[in-house]
């Protein structure tokens, strides 16, 4: 017998809105609901924690939470940019802004929070904005391109973060905090200070004490912030972030019980003073605590399922411990950070020169982990939080767990010593059984463990813990992750770079004989030939690395499917005088060579057969065009916008800079194939974000982007730094290649580098900019080796008669490959296909 | 009828790789490993490609067998058999060669 579907009305899709549905979805008791959901925004719930990465690039539709089809797959009716305006409790309905009834059986109200905006007068005035919505953001960015400088009100944890976006924004930026320090909520005193410190160090003014008590006309900038001890701050953009407020109007105006300073007051189990509505998430009271984080409210949520199945469950707290990366510092505060508890004691570490700050607060009785606050190294958190959460009984020393290891004995807790019940994931509830459990199944990489667990996949902080229990299960399991370049080397490519840099290792068997065996195959000697040119820059037909060579390299051209070859001069930012297209013409004529406009901004001669290749090149060479590299690993072009010699927006001279970084790089040997690009201004002609180095120019100097990749798998590239002058920005495009060339896999383009590296766009910064690694005058160095011993291969090959013997289709006759057909096509030639023969006529060609 | 020709001579091959040679009207690739005096020969035509290309094949050994590698898809075959190690419903021409004193000597014919 069908009963009839009780309705349950979800208002607000926002994080744990959503959350709460798709728990729902995975629950037996979806099928007695009919469900509807309010969202007021224009589109449903996205990804709020990393809002940020809208700035790096990630558009909504990357931060969406919604899976394709979600919403129709599981019947959810959603009433999209439509507010609930009243609920009527007698009645059990929603009324919403767009005239939508709907009676209910059971509601659940996930309306979140807003930003707090303090009503000081001119707080309204247009150049003031919040960071919450997607929309904000999009004020943001129309604002900040017609300012020089920005506040963020609020030196908390998002108005720090706030704070790092104004900054990428190239403005130059402040932060006021009314508190007398950073983070008041999570840091102590001296964590405070240590973090105000590194801050200011990157740039960011920091004023802390400051009451704003007017905001009005400015005389340099837009506004000018008048504080209470009389100073004043001009700026152009100002962004709220003093702290969040439930929306709880809604639960207020139907009655709901609020607490005195707002929130939604919710039971154990999340039922408000009304036993037909819940409330979870930010909106929500419980105990007295607003839970501004995703955990607790993704907690809440998984409760309510659970109520509603009549199961036992009851939400009792959450822990609030953080771990950010701010403006590229380490901070993370655990449990009771201000060691509040009765008979705490604390243990403070305090490094003036690495700028690092822990402290740990330890029971009365010395066995257990209280709370901790980490400044400028955070690699202890997930030990520590294990500590805490666990209540796993601490050594003897407790100070160990923060004292800097000087020999190897490592106070790191290994994730065999967790129980399986540990919490790993407090995003998605994971326990280290559940991990277990899915490794068991046939997970082997963090991917599959996000996909089929989802541990990691919220703040990503529990991503370190989650690989280290995957490694370690999976060597209990008695699996070696095999990650060998090949049957030849036991090796990864990162450790034969190493190898061949250190043993000054100089030839393929040489290094085959003491660290491979074999004869090695078409893996490991193309890789080897590049990580030798990238190191020692020998030429790559030299007798004894030609036969390494991989097909284009083998021959400086790029092989095509008829076996014939195609040849790419080398046209520097793409710029390129008449009488030099002039030559490219006559000689494709003369050779009769299929000519195309490359996507790089130069000229591609296809049809070339082996033996035609010296005499196309020393026509091209008598002409002074030197070899485009197209057939390497390595540096392609660096494309251009006209800039500012002829565009009337062009800010710097983008056609100049690209000749010169493309004459710097020419010739490098890489993992893979390395494009550039570089705008005169942010319209972005060049479309340098598409591109593995990408430049724009902006009148604060240039602004240099990482990463980014066109082709089967696009990839936005990463904002690296702003505001630079030419020599650190060459600087930096130096130490990011080499340390791409040093670690990289095989073929592995910058952008899928990027994705797998752990600590990601921070953790390049800090090596590249911050040099934490200590590596960048190495880096430096092994660039500038390149660059010096740059050779022209196609000049250096004509000009040595041995090296012209392979050039031959045969060794002992002067035929041509009778295989090589070309028919006629618009005007020009092309291979022939079977096909082809009935409809076109075959040419012969010389 | 078999019978050996001598094509060319040993420093006509570029060690570690192949080079191609007219044979007959037959374009045959010859590789050459200096290191243990070994050469090889198969037909110069790669069927994947449909092109005579694998004479700028790189060579080496999977598995202990001397392969080389086809430059355009990358397919392997067996330096000794002709046999591709992907698809084992493909052989191309192998011929026996050898070289006597300095001259590089092929048969043509195969069975
Ligand atoms: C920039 C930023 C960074 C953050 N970083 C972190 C972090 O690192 N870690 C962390 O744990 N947390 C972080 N947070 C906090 C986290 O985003 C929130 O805790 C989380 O979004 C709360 O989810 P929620 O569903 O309660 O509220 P929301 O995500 O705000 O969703 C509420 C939704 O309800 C809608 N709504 C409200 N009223 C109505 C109505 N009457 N009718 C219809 N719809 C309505 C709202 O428009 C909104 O879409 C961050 C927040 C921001 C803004
Ligand atoms: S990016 Fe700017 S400078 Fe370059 S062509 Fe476009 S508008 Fe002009
Ligand atoms: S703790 Fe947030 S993703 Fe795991």
């Amino acid at each position: 017998m069908n009963t009839p579907k009780k309705t349950l009305v979800v208002i607000g899709n926002g994080m744990v809105g959503h959350h709460f549905l798709t728990s729902l979805v995975n629950s037996p008791i979806k099928e007695t609901y009919h469900i509807v959901t309010f969202c007021e925004e224009p589109r449903a719930a996205y990804d709020r924690v990393h809002l940020s990465a809208f700035f790096s690039g990630q558009t909504a539709d990357d931060l969406s939470l919604v899976e394709p089809g979600f919403f129709e797959q599981h019947g959810i009716t959603l009433h999209i940019g439509d507010k609930a305006a009243q609920i009527n409790r007698e009645e059990q309905t929603v009324l919403s802004d767009k005239g939508v009834l709907i009676h209910y059986d059971t509601l659940v109200l996930a309306t979140g929070s807003f930003p707090f905006v303090p009503p000081v007068p001119g707080h309204d005035r247009p150049e003031c904005l919040v960071y919450r919505t997607i929309e904000d953001l999009e004020a943001i960015a129309t604002v900040a391109q017609k300012s020089k400088v920005g506040v963020v009100v609020g030196g908390g944890l998002l108005g720090l973060e706030a704070a790092k976006a104004l900054h990428d924004l190239g403005l130059k930026t402040h932060v006021v905090e009314f508190a007398p320090r950073l983070m008041a909520v999570q840091l102590d005193e001296a964590g405070g200070a240590m973090l105000r410190h590194k801050i200011e160090h990157l740039g960011v003014t920091v004023h802390t004490g400051k009451n704003t008590q007017l905001i009005t006309d400015g005389e340099h900038c837009f506004n000018k912030m008048c504080f209470a001890d009389g100073e004043e701050l001009e700026t152009d953009l100002i962004l709220f972030s003093a702290g969040i407020r439930p929306r709880d109007d809604i639960a207020r105006a139907c009655g709901l019980e609020v607490g005195s300073r707002g929130g939604i007051v919710i039971d154990n189990q999340c039922k408000t003073s009304d036993a037909n509505i819940y409330a979870i998430g930010e909106c929500a009271l419980w105990n007295g605590m607003i839970y501004g984080l995703v955990a607790p409210g993704y907690t809440m949520a998984r409760t309510v399922v659970t109520d509603l199945a009549s199961q036992p469950a009851s939400f009792t707290g959450a822990d609030m411990s953080t771990k950010l990366k701010l403006m590229g510092v380490d901070v993370a505060s655990i449990g009771d950070a201000h060691a509040k508890s009765q008979g705490a004691l604390t243990y403070t570490y305090q490094n003036g020169d690495l700028e690092v700050y822990k402290r740990i607060v330890v029971s009365a009785d010395k066995k257990h982990l209280l709370g901790a606050v980490l400044v400028g190294d955070a690699s202890g958190y997930s030990t520590l939080l294990q500590y805490c959460l666990n209540g796993i009984e601490l050594p003897e020393h407790p100070d160990t767990l923060i004292l800097p290891s000087r020999s190897d004995e490592s106070g790191g807790l290994g994730p065999d010593a967790l129980p399986l019940s540990a919490q790993i994931c407090s995003c998605y509830d994971v326990s280290k059984g559940d991990i277990c459990q899915a490794i068991e199944a046939g997970c082997s990489t963090v991917g599959d463990l996000k996909a089929g667990t989802k541990a990691g996949s919220g703040c990503g902080g529990c991503a370190a813990l989650v690989k280290s229990v995957l490694n370690s299960e999976l060597t209990k399991q008695g699996v070696t992750v095999n990650t060998d370049l090949c049957e030849h080397f036991a090796y990864t490519r990162q450790d034969l770079f190493t190898l061949i840099k250190v043993e000054k290792i100089t030839t393929f068997d040489d290094l085959i004989e003491k660290h491979g065996h074999g004869l090695g195959c078409d893996i490991c000697k193309p890789t080897v030939a590049s990580i030798l040119a990238s190191n020692w820059n020998d030429f790559v037909l030299k007798p004894e690395l030609a036969p390494l060579q991989d097909s284009n390299d083998a021959f400086l051209a790029n092989i095509q499917k008829d076996g014939t070859y195609s040849v790419v001069p080398r046209i520097a930012g793409g710029e390129i005088s008449p009488d030099m297209l002039i030559t490219l013409g006559q000689v494709g004529k003369k050779y009769q060579l299929y000519t195309k406009i490359t996507g790089g901004q130069r000229v591609d001669l296809f049809g070339a057969r082996v033996e035609q290749l010296p005499l196309i090149w020393k026509d091209l060479i008598d002409a002074g065009f030197e070899s485009g590299h197209a057939y390497g690993k390595s540096l392609r072009t660096v494309k251009s916008c006209v800039g500012s010699n002829w565009c009337r927006y062009g800010v710097d001279d983008s056609v100049g800079l690209a000749i010169e970084l493309e004459n710097r790089y020419k010739g490098l040997r890489s993992p893979h194939k390395i494009k550039f690009a570089v705008s005169g201004c942010t319209r972005e002609c060049a479309e340098a974000q598409g591109k593995d180095v990408g430049i724009i120019a902006t009148e604060h100097g240039w602004s240099l982007y990482v990463c980014g990749n066109g082709g089967m798998k696009p990839r936005h590239a990463d904002l690296f730094a702003t505001h630079l002058d030419k020599e650190t920005l060459i600087k930096y495009i130096d130490r990011f290649l080499s340390f791409y060339i040093r670690t990289a896999d095989r073929l592995q383009r910058t952008s899928v580098w990027m994705e797998n590296m752990e600590g990601g766009l921070d953790y390049l910064k800090s090596v590249i900019i911050e040099d934490n690694l200590g590596l960048c005058e190495q880096l430096e160095e092994q660039m500038q080796h390149v660059v010096d011993t740059y050779q022209c291969e196609w000049k250096t090959t004509i000009e040595d008669e041995s090296k012209l013997k392979r050039f031959k289709h045969f060794i002992n006759s002067d035929q041509a490959d009778d295989n090589i057909v070309f028919i006629e096509e618009r005007g020009q030639l092309r291979p022939a296909e079977t096909k082809d023969q009935k409809h076109f006529k075959l040419v012969e060609v010389a | 009828m078999s019978h050996w020709q001598t094509i060319c001579e040993v420093d006509a091959l570029q060690a570690n790789s192949g080079v191609c040679a007219l044979v007959e009207g037959q374009q045959v690739a010859v590789f050459y490993m200096p290191k243990s005096q070994s050469v090889f020969a198969l037909h110069n035509y790669d069927p994947f490609a449909k092109a005579n290309v694998l004479s700028r094949g790189i060579i080496g050994d999977l598995k202990g067998e001397p392969i080389v590698a086809s430059p355009v898809y990358k397919q392997h075959f067996n330096l000794k058999t002709g046999c591709c190690l992907e698809d084992e419903t493909v052989k191309i021409p192998a011929y026996s060669v050898r070289i006597d004193q300095s001259h590089v000597q092929i048969n043509l014919d195969y069975d």
